[in-house]
This record gives C-alpha cells, sequence and structure tokens, in this order.
C-alpha cells in the first residue's frame, strides 16, 4: 500500500489503521520507521514534491520483493509543505518472523533514499530552497551528459 | 512529436521536439545553458520508465522525463 498525503502525516492514525488491517493476518513482526523533521540550519520546515507514475512503479517492484519473502511493505508520504516536529515518511515492513522486517526495512528504506522520485526542499524565511547537497542521484544519471562530462 | 518534461526543481517547461532518439535530445539539451548544471545528474525516462541507454529509438508521442538528484523522507 503507497499513500501520498497533502502536509504532514498524521502519524498515530495511519500506523494504529495498518495495525488493525492486518491484525489477523497471522504476521508476528511490525516494524514502521518513520521520518520527521527536525530542526536543523535555521529552517521553518521541509517541502516536497512526488513524481508520482514512477513512485508508484518503484514501490510495486518492492511490494514483489516483499512477497517473496512473505512480508508486505507499507509507505505513507507528503506533498507539500511539513513544518519541524512534523512527520513526512512511514515505511513499515509486517512479516511472520522478525529477521525478515529488521533486514527487509533498512534494504527499503536506503533505496527509498537512493531511488524513489521525490524531491526535497527547505523552507528557509518563506523560500523553497532545494536540498541538493542531500539528495543523490538515481543510478544512471548523466546519460545526457555526452562522453567528457 | 517528443514531449520532454523536466521533474522536481529543474525550472523549465516542458519542450515538444521532432526528434528520433536520445542523442538527439542530449544534442539539443548540451547546448542549452539553462541544463548545464542538470546533465551530469539527471537521470533519464521515457514512458515512466528508467532508461539506461541513449540507443532506444523513440515514437511519436512518446514522453521523456528529466529526473534531478532526489531526496524522499
Amino acid at each position: 500500500m503507497l499513500s501520498l498525503y497533502d502536509g504532514a502525516l498524521d502519524v498515530p492514525t495511519i500506523l494504529k489503521d495498518w495495525y488493525a488491517e492486518e491484525a489477523t493476518s497471522n504476521y508476528g513482526a511490525y516494524i514502521p520507521f518513520v521520518g520527521t523533521v527536525r530542526s536543523e540550519d535555521g529552517i521553518d520546515g521541509l517541502s516536497f514534491d512526488i513524481y508520482e507514475p514512477i513512485l508508484e512503479s518503484w514501490f510495486k517492484a518492492w511490494q514483489e520483493k516483499a512477497k517473496a519473502k512473505g512480508a508486505i511493505i507499507k509507505m505513507a508520504h507528503s506533498r507539500g509543505d511539513v513544518m519541524l516536529h512534523e512527520s513526512s515518511y512511514i515505511a513499515s515492513v509486517f512479516s511472520p518472523k522478525r529477521r525478515v522486517a529488521l533486514e527487509f526495512i533498512d534494504e527499503f528504506v536506503e533505496d527509498f533514499k537512493a531511488s524513489a522520485p521525490i524531491w526535497k526542499y527547505d523552507l528557509i524565511n518563506g523560500e523553497r530552497v532545494y536540498a541538493l547537497d542531500r539528495s543523490t542521484a538515481i543510478k544512471g544519471s548523466g546519460i545526457l551528459a555526452g562522453e567528457n562530462n | 512529436m517528443i514531449r520532454v518534461e523536466f521533474l522536481g526543481p529543474i525550472q523549465k517547461d516542458a519542450l515538444e521536439l521532432d526528434i528520433k532518439n536520445l542523442n538527439e535530445l542530449a544534442t539539443i539539451l548540451q547546448e542549452d545553458a539553462e541544463m548545464s548544471e542538470w546533465l551530469t545528474n539527471c537521470a533519464v525516462a521515457v514512458n515512466d520508465t528508467l532508461v539506461s541507454s541513449l540507443e532506444a529509438p523513440l515514437k511519436d508521442g512518446d514522453k521523456i522525463s528529466l529526473l534531478p538528484p532526489v531526496c524522499g523522507g
């Protein structure tokens, strides 16, 4: 399940709903990761753009990987502005045993950071500043630059 | 025509180009001063599938997307 929301996530409600959805699915482990906006470098918050068609196909590929391990993943992310101490991201893995879920959440979140088509901006003094220094070029980037670049 | 979209922080309007492959797009964008800072770090998708080479032929109506560095979460 991939859910996108305008603005901050309602973390308690989402975690509770996901728990309820799988309450009788016979998973022994439910491991959520919640990403929260921290106060640093004078920012007022963060803002996000998402390209949904490729995010959906990226997530679908991870759903297949989870299925192969007997697990499922659920993910929620914000669009637009998310202010300090609010949350913009939740990823969760449900699996029969804890080891699969612990390892899978790590792999999933790392690839999310490197590959999911989402762009982050710092909100500073009312301006939206692209966080290039914290961003990662998607694998295969640069093919349009030519051989000399 | 081929539509070229610039995603996320790239402040550039979409283009409609008469091109046959991604090599032709590379040539056009390498001459575009606005794009010089982006070409080395952008990924490319054709019809919402990421591609790893410039060789695939394009057909009328295809959509190309340029994806700059990402940072979700």
